[in-house]
Parts: C-alpha cells; structure tokens; sequence
C-alpha cells in the first residue's frame, strides 16, 4: 500500500492535495473485506484476489487513470472546486451503497446521508429478510410433501415451525446484513451522515431531522437514492396488524389463517409461498385480468399450475379493493371489490387478515426538489438515460442524479446499484449507459421464477417495429438430470432470440434454482456474447446449469450468413 | 338452500355427526390452563340451540375421552365457566364455555370418548329449548348406539322421514348469510362435486372450512388410524357412572366370566409405545455399585429436601456428560443423534399409569434446584397436569425399582432414547477385598438396557464405571 501511495503521488503533480487521500482511500478499498448484498459488486474483493505484484501495477493503473481525471476536471472547470465532498449520496439503500462503494474505488471523497436505517429496503424490510422466511416455507414444503419425499425415500414425521423463531431468523438476517453493509462503508472511509437529506441549491444538501436541517455540506455531485416505500391505495386502512404491508408482513407477528394478498406480482407470490408453507390459505385480489401480470404469458401461466393451483390459494382478478376495514369489534376483515373497468361492486371478501402487495411508491417527498425546480412525476424524480436529473422545464439539473427505486426505471435493488455505478462512472469522465434489459430479476417462489430482458409480447412488438425476426426456444428442466435427481422435473426455460443476428432478447425460467441460472443469460445480454459463440461453453454436468445450455443449443442461428457478419463482441 | 318447509318436525331423527346438509351450529370450547395449550376457535353463530363438541387439545389428539362433567343438565352456564373435563394423551383439561346457557343435554357421557369435532353435549339459549335439545340428544343416541369407538363417523345419514325437505334450516331462521369459504374449501368443494351453498361453515365467522367440506362428502378428516381396542366389546353398563371399574383384567375372551376394561388414554400411550420399542435391538449390561457413601450422603442431605431419586438421576446426568453416546438417540437407523441437553426422565407410577417427568438440563442444575423441580413435576404428574415437554423431553430414563425390595430388573427401552436405567435396591453384601480379607458393603445393581444401533457394549461400561465412580464418591453431586 505504501507503494502505491508514492507512485501516485508522483505521477501527477498537480493532482497531489487529493490524490494522496484517494490513493489511501483506495488502499483502504483493498483492505475491506468487502461483501456482496443485493446483487452489490464485489469487484473491489475480485481486484484483492490478484497477485500481489499485479494490484500493485493495477493499483497504479487506477491512479494514474484517477490522476488524469482530476487534471481533465481542473481544465473544465478553470479552478479546482472547493467542496467538502466529491460526492453526496442520499440515501444509504443498497443503491447508495453500491454507488459509495465504487465511488470510493475511484477515488471520490464520498458521504451517504441516512435518515433511518442503513440498508434501506432491500435489507431491512425487503428482498432480506424475506428469503429468510422462504428459506422456512422451502424447507417446510419439501417435509410437507409426502409425495416427493416418498418417492426420495425419504420419512419425515410432522414436521412443524415455531413462528417466533422463524420470525427471529429473518429479523436476525436483517440485523446481519446491516451491520456488515454499515462496517463495509466504515472501511472503506465513506462518512455516514445521520438525518433527512434536503437539497437547497446546486451541490448543496442540509441535513438533519424531518424539517429541520441544520447542517449544510457542499459535493460536486449529488445521487438521489431515497428508495420506495410500500403503495398503499386510497380505501384501504392499515391497522399493521390485520391489514398490513410487506413491512409488518416480514415481521412475522402471527401466521393468519386465511390471508388476502391484494396484488399478484413478486412481493404478493412470495409472500403467498410463505403463507401457504406455513399453513395458511390465500385469496389473491389482482385488479389485471391476469394473475402475475409481470412475467411472461408462458411463464405466469406455468406458475400458475405450480404455485396457484394446487395450493390453498383462489383468486378475484380484474377488481380492486376499494375499501379494507381491519378485523374490529368481532368481526373479520371486510374488502369491497369493484369490477376493475365497470367499476360496480363485485364482491366482499371476510378474511381474517390481508396484506397489501400493491406495488411500491417513490420516498421522494422533503427532498427540496423545488429548490432546484424538480417537479416529480407521480413522486418519481424525472431523470434520463444517465440518470442526470431533469428539471421542470426538461433541462438537465447539473451535478444532481437519482437512482434505484427513486426514479421508478426498474424497481429492483441490484438495478439502484447498478445505476449507482453507471452514474459514477459517468462523474468520473466515462460515458456510460446502462443497459437496463441485461438487469435480471427474480422472485423466489418455491420453484424460482427469473427473468432478464424482454417478454415475448414485447419482443414481437419490438420486432415488428424494427422489421426483424424473432424466435423463441424452449426447454423443460424434465430433462435435466440434476433435476431429476432433485426429483423437481417441474420447469421451463424459454429463450426469445433474433434468428439473424443471435442475439439474446430475453430469457424467462421457473424451475428449481432459477434465480441462480439467470445470470448466464443476464452476462451473456450485457456483455453482447451472441448464441452462436456462447452455445460452445461448456457446463459441467450434471447440474442444472445445462439446462440454459441445452436452451442455447437449441436456438437456430442462421449462421452460415452471421459468422461473417459477426460484430467484435467486448469481453 | 331448499327451501320448503312442508314437514312439521323441525327434528327428524338424523345423526348429528353428519350433518351433510342439516344446519349444525356448533359451540367451541377452549381448553382452559391445566395444560396450556389451547383450540381458540371461534363460532359466532346466532342460533338458538348449539352444539359442544370435542376440542382438538393438541395437534396431535384425534379423540377425547370425557373424564367428567362439571355441570350437569339443566344448570345455567355462563361465558367462560368450565364445564367438562377432557383427557387427551396425557393430560386432563377443563374446557370452558364461549356462550351463556343452559346445558340442555349431554351427549357423550363421562367415561366415553369422542372424535375431535364431534358433539358431546348440547347448550340451549334459554328454558323453552332445552326440551327441544333434549329431543335432539335422544334422537341423536337413538341413531348411535354404538360406543364412539367402534363406530367412526357415520358416513351417510340415517335415512330421514319420507319428505325430502330435511334440508331447511333446523331451528335456525336467520336472515339468510353471504356464504363464506376459505380457499382450500372451495378448491375440495370441487373436487368432492359437493355444493357449498348446502354446507354450513363452522369455522372462524361462520366460515366453511375444508374440513367441513369433507364432512359434508362424507369423508372423515384425515387421521391417523384410531386407537386399539378393536374387539367388539360390551359397553359397561351404566356409561354414566363414569369411572370404569377397576377390574382384573381379562387376558383372552374366551374364559368365561371374564371382565373387559378398555385402556385409558394413558394405557394406549403406554401400549403404544411398549410396542413400538420392539423394533429396537436392545442389549443389556448390569453392573454393582457400593452405595455406603451415597447412604451417608443421602442421610447427610435428607433434611435439606433431597431425596434419592434425584441424586440417582444427578450421578446418571453427570455421568452422561462423559459419555455423550449414551445420550444420543438413533431416529433412522442411519445415524447417532447427540443430544445437547441432558434431559433425565424418571419413570413414576401412577394411579392407572406411568409417567416419565423429565428433569431437564440435569447435569447442570444444582441438587438442591433440581429436587425443587422435581417435587413440582411429582404434584403436576398427580394431578395429570404435565405438559408435553416436561414428560416427553427426556434423553436418557432412570426407573428405580429399589424401593420395593427388587434387586435387580431389566426395563423397556422407551421410543426416542438411547438408554434406560433400571435401578435395584441397595443391600449389605459380604464383600472379599484383594487381601481377602472380608468386610459387608451396601451394593446396589444397575442394569441398563441401551439401543446397540448406537450404544455398544464397551460404551455401556465405561459409562457404568463413571456412574459407579460418582456414587462411590458422591460428593461431587452436591457441588
């Protein structure tokens, strides 16, 4: 480390004041033992994994690369800037955190503003502790189903859960995960701030409690990060006991026997796979007319059959909840549901409880947005494709970004921190864009669901649009043998791709483990690798991992004619 | 519903077990503290004449034995009271009342048992229904003679009076209600081809539940097959005298003047599991030990509340603590389960029974705590009032015959433990020392019966010889 200090000290003068510290900032990266939470990058741990001798040339690399940046910037600007940081990010989410994260391996002086806990959603009340309480139903489903465990030969006797400490699991997980995230920004020289981040002006951001900051602090670049929190519809009471969002529901304070779900995406077919696990019956209430309106049209509809069907759960689609009355005076929950487009009433459901699963809304409110005239679009902060601000008018705020779940574009925790990344990037001189359709995304139903790119719908119309071809393959996990060997045959894998060129457009899977598969396709999307090239790597076997092998042989390139048209694909 | 109220009866003479179309409002009763655990089930349902039926008082339990009536007919109850007290596996419960009224007729006399769900007495609103309950009772043990026992829910109805109209609502005319059926029900309402508009819900807010649904197809809950006790066996007269007689019992029926006595629920357990234990490939080792040090210890700390047994229990606890394999349990023939507690089970006899109170963590309680904990679990055990995991959590079982004058005996392995410790009773014995000279020692013989999946015979005596070694220096018990 000390090495690296002096090379990049002597590498450019007149970056010195700044380069000193952000080389030790950097040297304090490689120190960290930094984890991965939410799809975090971990490249900092990977740049750790080389040989002594080579971070060394790398560490200088980034010096030097830093070095250059800072001389570019001075140039620009005509006088090097007097801000306490180089860079602000409100909200210490899992996109903040990954934004900090690679702010800091640039080399950026960065500070995180936190008004509640650090994690944000993801960790504390989101994507966590939720798969600790899949873990649970998984686990439960697999002794529950006698079927299956017979024809595995295996005997298990009743077997059952205790509810606190299942719910002790997930907090616990939580608590974990925080503290690590909160240690890895400690490391790595990130300074938290604590309270309600406020934008006054251009660079400028008070802090302190609701309506009250009292302390200002100045960056060059500000990143919004402040998240979502659980959309609740007009008419509906929140008691946090018998009604109730994702946020009590992760709490697990008691296990309902007959729970309405409002809303069939990710979070509600989650949560139906932990009810159901854990003994309770489920009632669906999605205003599309379709359950799990998200996903593809072949995929939902498998889920369907796997995880509707044959489980306690019906469902009322095509109608909204209007009113929800908490269980009160003796009697049960009451929902009023109105027919969706004649809007008559429909029906009134009595349960014994019903968790709101409606989507998520944008935290934006007290940012002091019309400081900077920032008029919000349905509470999300209008950005564009580099996630720069756009104000009122439709004129780019300067030194101001917003990511994650703020600006609405894809509200997935490793999006906020991919976006992080790609706006750090773009501060420190890079153009970068991301490509939003190689972001994966999952729902961890007991058989996974993932996904990454476009439906086939969308596909079709794009390529209708665009005038060319598209093809859809498909394979079955039946005919894996890991699979098989897990006796969990049930599961597709669907591959949409141009027949022209090659190209991935996007890959849908349900099946065991699909959360874990989807990445070969997500990689293969963002890097450009094209099916002709990637149907000749290799899977080892058996794992399930064939089965995206098997999809990638499976689709017919017109090859002859590509291989020379072939574009140089970037590794 | 049909709707045709052409029959003047408003009884017919129909089983109220099975009520596939007749409105059966139902009471629920919660089990009240003698053994925690509790049906909290509600069934608000405005009707005039409601049903008491068995409580499910553990998850496990299938069938109830009623063990007595606190009330008897006629008397006012009032939200809350206890009225009937339940034996399940091992414990007896009060069960109280969720509703005012009168008790209008018992249906499953004390001493008799009923499935989980059925109905076991009849609570009217007010003075003018009871004659109408009792009507109902009388039909109602019309249609069942039998002893619940070798009858399991009648699957189709005693056929009804000639006009069909059966169906309207008996006794009930309420403002007709949105029907409600949670998921599951409608989903089996399908599959069973059952019309849930002709069922009436008994679960939380008058809901159908599934399990109503399969009532209603005449298909019994799903349960594990019912207790032994399979003979046709003559009832005992006067069923309502309640407790059973305690007669010799008879081996085989064939001898003439042979009297019958149905196991309690205890018995089942115990028969149960004494059977089950023969699956098990047990080997014995016994093994003297000179008590002339523990005698003095126990004189030395009797007037302190200590009593044998628990010191036996102590040396067994520390002892195990070295040989942890003898702790251990084997659950699948494939592999040692070790156990993290020591969990000391003491065999004791009771009245009709025997029960294992469970001294837990025992090597590490002090003797003075653990005498306490065992004096609570001996009152609790009397009265039938050990919770599951104070008779059921035990990792190795010490039973002492010695009392009685037995010097030596071999026990039954019980189902989950690797060992059990039969105790003898301690008596003077000549004893030869290496020099030959001859002295009279007090010494007792253990013999321990252990499951040789796990347990091998070496391990048995070193742990015998620790156990020894402790009641041969038994100072270290009181530490």
């Amino acid at each position: 480390m000390a090495a690296s200090i002096s090379l990049s000290l002597s590498l450019s003068p007149a970056s010195t004041p700044r380069s000193g510290p952000a080389a030790a900032r950097l040297g304090a990266a490689f120190r960290s033992s930094s984890l991965s939470f939410c799809g975090l990058r971990r490249e900092v741990l990977s740049l750790r994994s080389v040989g002594s001798a080579d971070s060394r040339r790398m560490i200088a690399d980034l010096a030097r690369h830093r070095a250059a940046k800072i001389v570019a910037a001075a140039e620009n600007n005509g006088k090097p800037a007097k801000f306490d940081y180089d860079l602000i990010i409100i909200g210490a989410g899992v996109g903040g955190h990954g934004a900090a994260l690679h702010a800091v391996e640039k080399g950026l002086k960065t500070a995180i503003i936190e008004g509640d806990i650090v994690g944000g959603t993801c960790v504390n009340r989101g994507c966590v502790p939720s798969k600790a309480l899949l873990a649970v139903s998984g686990r439960m489903r697999e002794f529950q189903d006698e079927h299956h465990l017979k024809a595995l030969g295996l005997q298990v006797a009743s077997p059952g859960y205790d509810r606190q400490s299942v719910a002790d699991h997930a907090n616990n997980l939580a608590s974990k995960i925080r503290s690590n995230l909160t240690n890895s920004l400690k490391s790595l020289g990130v300074d938290i701030l604590t309270g309600f981040g406020t934008i006054v002006g251009t660079q400028k951001v008070k802090y302190g409690k609701v309506g009250f900051p009292d302390t200002e602090v100045t960056a060059e670049n500000i990143i919004i990060a402040t998240g979502s929190v659980p959309f609740v519809p007009k008419g509906i009471e929140i008691d946090g006991k018998t009604v109730f969002t994702s946020d009590h529901a992760l709490k697990l304070e008691w296990v309902p026997d007959w729970i309405a779900i409002v809303g069939s995406g990710y979070i509600g077919l989650e949560f139906s796979d932990v009810y159901t696990a854990l003994g309770s019956e489920v009632t669906f209430v999605e205003a599309l007319d379709q359950l799990m309106p998200g996903f593809d049209p072949e995929i939902s509809k498998l889920a369907q059959r796997v995880l509707i069907n044959p489980r306690k759960i019906d469902y009322h689609t095509g109608v909204f909840a209007t009113k929800i009355t908490p269980a009160k005076d003796g009697k049960p929950v009451l929902i009023e549901l109105i027919d969706a487009k004649t809007k008559e009433p429909k029906d009134t459901l009595e349960v014994d409880a019903a968790m709101i699963a409606t989507g998520r809304a944008p935290f934006t409110k007290g940012l002091g947005l019309e400081n900077i005239n920032v008029a919000t679009v349905r509470g999300f902060v209008p950005v564009d494709e580099h996630m720069q601000v756009t104000d009122a008018d439709g004129n780019l705020v300067p030194h101001l970004f917003c990511i994650g779940d703020a600006n609405g574009k894809l509200m997935l925790a490793h999006a906020a921190s991919a976006q992080g990344i790609s706006v750090v990037e773009q501060i420190c001189g890079n153009d970068n864009v991301l490509n939003h359709l190689s972001i994966p995304a999952a729902c961890f139903t007991h058989p996974e669901i993932s996904m990454v790119g476009l439906t086939e719908p969308q596909a079709r119309e794009k390529a209708e649009n665009g005038g060319f071809p598209i093809s859809v393959a498909k394979t079955s996990f039946k005919a894996n043998t890991k699979a098989l060997a897990e006796n969990e045959g049930e599961g597709i894998a669907k591959l949409i791709y141009r027949p022209d060129t090659g190209e991935i457009l996007g890959v849908h899977i349900i099946g065991l483990h699909a959360a874990d598969l989807i990445h070969e396709a997500s990689n293969a999307i963002a890097l450009g690798t094209r099916l002709q090239d990637i149907k000749f790597a290799v899977h080892a076997h058996p794992t399930l991992s064939e089965v995206l092998d098997e999809l990638f042989k499976s689709a017919k390139v017109n090859s002859g004619v590509m291989s020379s048209v072939n574009e140089p694909v970037a590794v | 519903m049909a709707a045709s109220p052409s029959i003047s009866t408003p009884f017919v003479s129909r089983s109220l077990l099975s009520s596939s179309t007749v409105s059966r409002p139902q009471i629920l009763l919660l089990p009240r503290a003698r053994s925690g655990r509790q049906a909290a089930r509600i069934a608000p349902i405005s009707a005039k004449i409601r049903e008491i039926f068995m409580p499910a008082l553990s998850s496990t339990m299938t069938e109830g034995k009623i063990v007595s009536w606190i009330k008897s007919e006629g008397d006012r109850l009032s939200k809350g009271e206890s009225v009937v007290v339940v034996e399940s596996d091992k414990a007896d419960m009060d069960v109280e009342t969720f509703y005012d009224g009168i008790l209008a007729a018992i249906v499953v006399p004390a001493g008799e048992s009923a499935p989980v769900g059925a109905p076991i007495g009849l609570l009217a609103e007010s003075e003018e229904e009871v004659a109408l309950a009792k009507a109902q009772a009388h039909s109602q043990s019309q249609s069942q003679p039998q002893p619940q026992a070798h009858s399991p829910l009648p699957v189709s109805p005693p056929s009804p009076p000639a006009s069909a109209a059966v169906t309207t609502p008996l006794a009930v005319s309420e403002v007709p209600r949105k029907t409600v059926a949670t998921p599951y029900a409608k989903k089996i309402a399908k599959q069973y081809k059952v019309d849930i508009g002709s069922v009436t819900g008994t679960g939380p807010y008058g809901r159908i539940t599934p399990s109503d649904i399969e009532t209603a197809a005449g298909i019994q809950p799903k349960k594990p097959a019912s207790s032994p006790a399979a003979l046709p066996v003559p009832q005992v007269p006067s069923p309502s005298a309640g407790a059973t007689p305690k007669a010799p019992t008879a081996v085989l029926p064939p001898i003439p003047g042979s009297t019958v006595v149905p196991f309690t629920t205890m018995q089942v357990a115990v028969s149960k599991n004494m059977v089950e234990s023969l699956s098990v490939p047990t080997f014995r080792v016994g093994y003297p030990v000179t008590t002339n040090a523990l005698d003095s210890l126990y004189e030395k700390l009797k007037p302190k509340g200590v009593t044998m047994t628990v010191l036996l229990a102590k040396a067994a606890a520390m002892a195990l603590v070295k040989h942890p394999v003898v702790n251990a349990t084997c659950k699948d023939g494939k592999s040692f389960t070790y156990n993290e507690n020591i969990n000391i089970a003491v065999a004791v006899a009771i009245d009709g029974g025997l029960i294992t109170p469970v001294l837990q963590d025992a090597d590490k309680l002090d003797i003075y705590l653990l005498c306490e904990r065992w004096k609570e679990l001996l009152k609790k055990a009397r009265g039938k009032q050990l919770q599951p995991n104070e008779y059921s959590s035990g990792t190795f079982t010490v039973s002492n015959l010695g009392m009685f004058g037995v010097d030596r005996f071999d026990a039954i392995l019980p189902p989950g433990q690797g060992a059990i410790m039969a105790v003898g009773a301690s008596k003077p014995t000549v004893v030869a020392d290496a020099d030959g000279f001859f002295s009279v020692k007090s010494k007792m013989l253990v013999n321990v019966t252990a499951d040789h999946r796990i347990i091998y015979g070496a391990d048995l005596a070193a742990f015998l010889q620790t156990f020894a070694k402790i009641v041969e220096d038994p100072e270290i018990l009181t530490r």
